[in-house]
């Protein structure tokens, strides 16, 4: 199965809720307060927001008031435009000529980091790149060993240490190591944290300058991993996470569910952070490419 | 903790509590952002609606707005219809008359059911029974790892196999090894699973009919959005769920998740998962996460905490000694050390009523290392009296404790102080707290 289908699938659950109320909404209807209302709630059940939604239900108001939406059809175009337009333009993870190409990954509790790092891994060793895992969870029971399984599944290097041990410390041999064997990609897995533990947060901000320091530049990407179940909270979340390592792109997770992740919209508005990669299953192949336009086709076709 | 959400409720209710007079159209505005407040705390819509709703049926009666206190009255209302709807009183865990009580533990990927299951071990462990952990969750790459590693810990056997690839059969193995070897608990630890998985949720209905669990558990995420409803409405529907568990509720997701999955399942919140550690989850009080939604404090929580710190001889030879005036940097230690061991500081800090509105408390747990060692580098006459503590001593003590002059003076200008507020409880009635920490 395709990437569009896949997408097409697990939206499509999405869009039973999403679209199809849309456009129960609309047809046949004039807009007016009720059928705006209706709108309401249709975006905020999809984890938009009450500020999104707000602003898109006034911007469609305005429009109805001049005439220049009269039918679903151009309700569901102008829709489209609009949440595309938040969204912006895609852009996807794209390796740069550095190497080794360091990427952090860090997120609360439970998100997917270490499937995901699993996942990315998978994709790039199938691109004919070396790849070196770099176990940074070492608080976690039996985390390490989860990344280990996912090397193996890969076919990537790993570096790890002590259950226990200092992560700053494992990413620091990880570059050394992948440096000194001419890696291509460093993938450097860390604890989940909520972003309200500030001592959790300050251990992270000095993973990041060792891995500065050891290779300075790095990390090229800072992923955090974000997922789609979250509600407003996610917001929150991108916010203290960019705040303490500058995150550089958005991976969202579990949209193989019935959750929307409609808080992607508020978090690229917001912090202006891209979303990078959508998990859309436990499979290595089930990692792909963000795509604004597709993503938000795939919501509304 | 649900700080934000508080904070807007307590805002709104000012504005109430100002007024004598109420109109229906003040309420109106004030529900409005009560509406506002529980969307933005990701409390599904519908449920905020039905709940407005009662709210405001309620509310504009006669009573409510010829009484003297109109705003005192919606609050009131407000936070009974919380209470109402976040479930009566705290739940227990049943327990079966013939032992083994099997507990199955279900619910999404990472919403915490392996920790959870641990914990729940330790608190079943605490009281002196026997409970074992079942690793069942055969798709995560190191789960059984995982749950080994806790059991571990704990000192709780573990039950695996490489060999068993059914987890029906798994389970059913593990509750049998349990009735022959008088395991009074079983905690079934199932693989994280999507709602809309047919195949994996008749997994679970298939382990529910072979082990006939007491208690299945849905494990929540509080964090979850909107979907909570959809997700808690699924594994009710098709694995039947006697209680919920609420995990990650130390951090600042507005927890409205709570409200939703209740109202939807009609099941009662059983615990919540307080941080990483292991010990910490806490039996639900809805009544008391109404007070905090409504900004009055978690008082009782907080009262219990500095019970479990404190006995009661303690306590009274504490109050002897601030009475009798003879508080000494041996005693500040005393206390420090206790308060610490009561849990993280933000923690309590976010259980008093009031302080809860303070943005961004944050404590430097550090601070309390650094006075301790400066204590610790004291002399026993010095830390008797301190006003024996002069020049040269301060900078041996600063030397002594990897510290510098300036911190000692501060912890001993921070003492005197204290020491001085102690000393005006003495003249009032009865004790208050401060207003502000002394440290």
């Amino acid at each position: 199965m395709g990437f569009f289908d896949k997408l097409k699938e697990g939206l499509a659950k999405t869009r039973k809720g999403f679209i199809g109320k849309v456009e129960a909404i609309f047809t046949g209807k004039k807009i007016d307060d009720l059928t705006l209302e209706e709108l309401e709630e249709t975006l905020i059940m999809s984890d938009v927001g009450t500020k999104a939604t707000a602003e898109i239900v006034e911007f469609l108001r305005e429009k109805a008031k001049k005439g220049e939406i009269r039918n679903s059809d151009t309700v569901r175009e102008f829709l489209k435009q609009e949440m595309a337009a938040l969204l912006g333009s895609s852009q996807p993870l794209v390796i740069t000529g550095e190497r080794p190409f360091v990427i952090l990954t860090v997120g609360v509790n439970g998100v997917g980091k270490t499937t995901t790092i699993g996942k990315l891994a998978g994709r790039f060793v199938s691109e004919g790149k070396s790849v070196l895992l770099a176990a940074g969870d070492t608080f976690r029971a039996a985390a390490i060993e989860q990344l280990e399984i996912w090397a193996k599944r890969a076919d990537a290097q790993i570096v790890k240490h002590q259950s226990g041990s200092d992560p700053a410390a494992v990413a620091f041999d990880a570059i050394e190591a992948a440096r000194s064997r001419n890696t291509d990609v460093v993938i450097i897995d860390t604890a989940g944290r909520l972003h309200t533990k500030s001592p959790l947060m300050e251990e992270l901000k000095k993973m990041r300058r060792v891995i500065d320091k050891s290779l300075p530049g790095a990390p090229h990407e800072t992923l955090l991993v974000v997922d789609a179940t979250t509600g407003q909270n996610a917001l929150r979340q991108a916010e203290i996470f960019h705040e303490a390592v500058e995150v550089t792109g958005i991976a969202l997770t579990k949209l193989d569910g019935t959750a929307k992740g409609g808080i992607v919209f508020a978090i690229r508005k917001e912090l202006r952070i891209p979303i990078r990669l959508i998990g859309v299953g436990e499979g290595i192949e089930d990692l792909r490419d963000f795509d604004s336009k597709e993503f938000v086709e795939a919501l509304f076709s | 903790m649900l700080e934000a959400l508080s904070e807007k409720l307590e805002s709104i209710f000012k504005k109430l509590r100002s007024r004598g007079i109420l109109t229906e159209e003040d309420i109106d505005a004030a529900l409005k952002e009560v509406r506002l407040a529980l969307l933005e705390a990701d409390v599904n819509f519908r449920v905020v609606k039905d709940f407005i709703q009662s709210i405001k049926a309620k509310s504009v009666g006669k009573e409510v707005l010829e009484s003297l206190t109109p705003g005192q009255q919606v609050i009131k209302i407000v936070n009974g219809e919380l209470c109402e709807l976040l479930g009566g009183t705290g739940a227990k865990i049943h327990l079966s008359p013939n032992p083994p009580t099997v507990i199955m533990m279900v619910g999404l990927h990472g919403s915490g059911k392996t920790t959870t299951s641990a914990k729940l071990a330790r608190l079943f462990k605490k009281e002196g029974r026997r409970p074992l952990l079942v690793a069942s969750d055969l798709q995560r790459p190191a789960a059984i790892d995982q749950l080994t590693t806790l059991g571990k810990q704990l000192d709780v056997p573990v039950f695996s196999s490489k060999e068993i690839k059914d987890p029906v059969a798994l389970c059913d193995g593990a509750v049998r090894k349990a009735r022959l070897e008088a395991q009074d608990i079983v905690i079934l630890d199932t693989a994280g699973r999507l709602h809309i998985d047919e195949g994996l949720m008749k997994e679970l209905k298939d382990i529910k009919a072979r082990v006939n669990p007491k208690e299945t558990l849905f494990v929540a995420d509080a964090m979850t959005g909107q979907d909570a409803v959809n997700i808690a409405k699924n594994f009710n529907e098709q694995v039947g769920v006697d209680g919920i568990i609420l995990t990650k509720m130390d951090g600042d997701a507005r927890g409205g998740a709570a409200l939703s999955i209740r109202a939807i399942t009609g099941k009662p919140i059983k615990f919540i998962g307080t941080g990483e550690k292991i010990e910490m989850l806490e039996p639900f009080h809805p009544d008391r996460i109404a007070s905090r939604i409504l900004g009055m404090g978690d008082v009782l929580s907080f009262i219990e905490q500095a019970e479990k710190a404190y006995d009661r001889k303690e306590a009274e030879k504490l109050q002897e000694k601030i009475l009798g005036e003879s508080f000494t940097f041996e005693d500040l230690k005393e206390q420090l050390k206790k308060i610490r061991s009561m849990g993280p500081l933000e923690n309590l800090l976010s259980m008093i009523p009031g302080i809860g509105k303070v943005k961004n408390v944050s404590v430097d747990e550090k601070e309390f290392v650094k006075i301790e060692a400066v204590i610790n580098s004291m002399t026993k006459a010095e830390r008797g009296n301190y006003s024996l503590i002069n020049g040269s001593r301060r900078r041996r003590i600063a030397a002594g404790s990897g510290t510098t002059v300036t911190d000692v003076n501060r912890v001993i200008k921070q003492y005197v102080e204290m020491k001085k507020m102690l000393k005006m409880f003495k003249g009032k009635k009865g004790m208050r707290m401060p207003k502000t920490l002394p440290f």
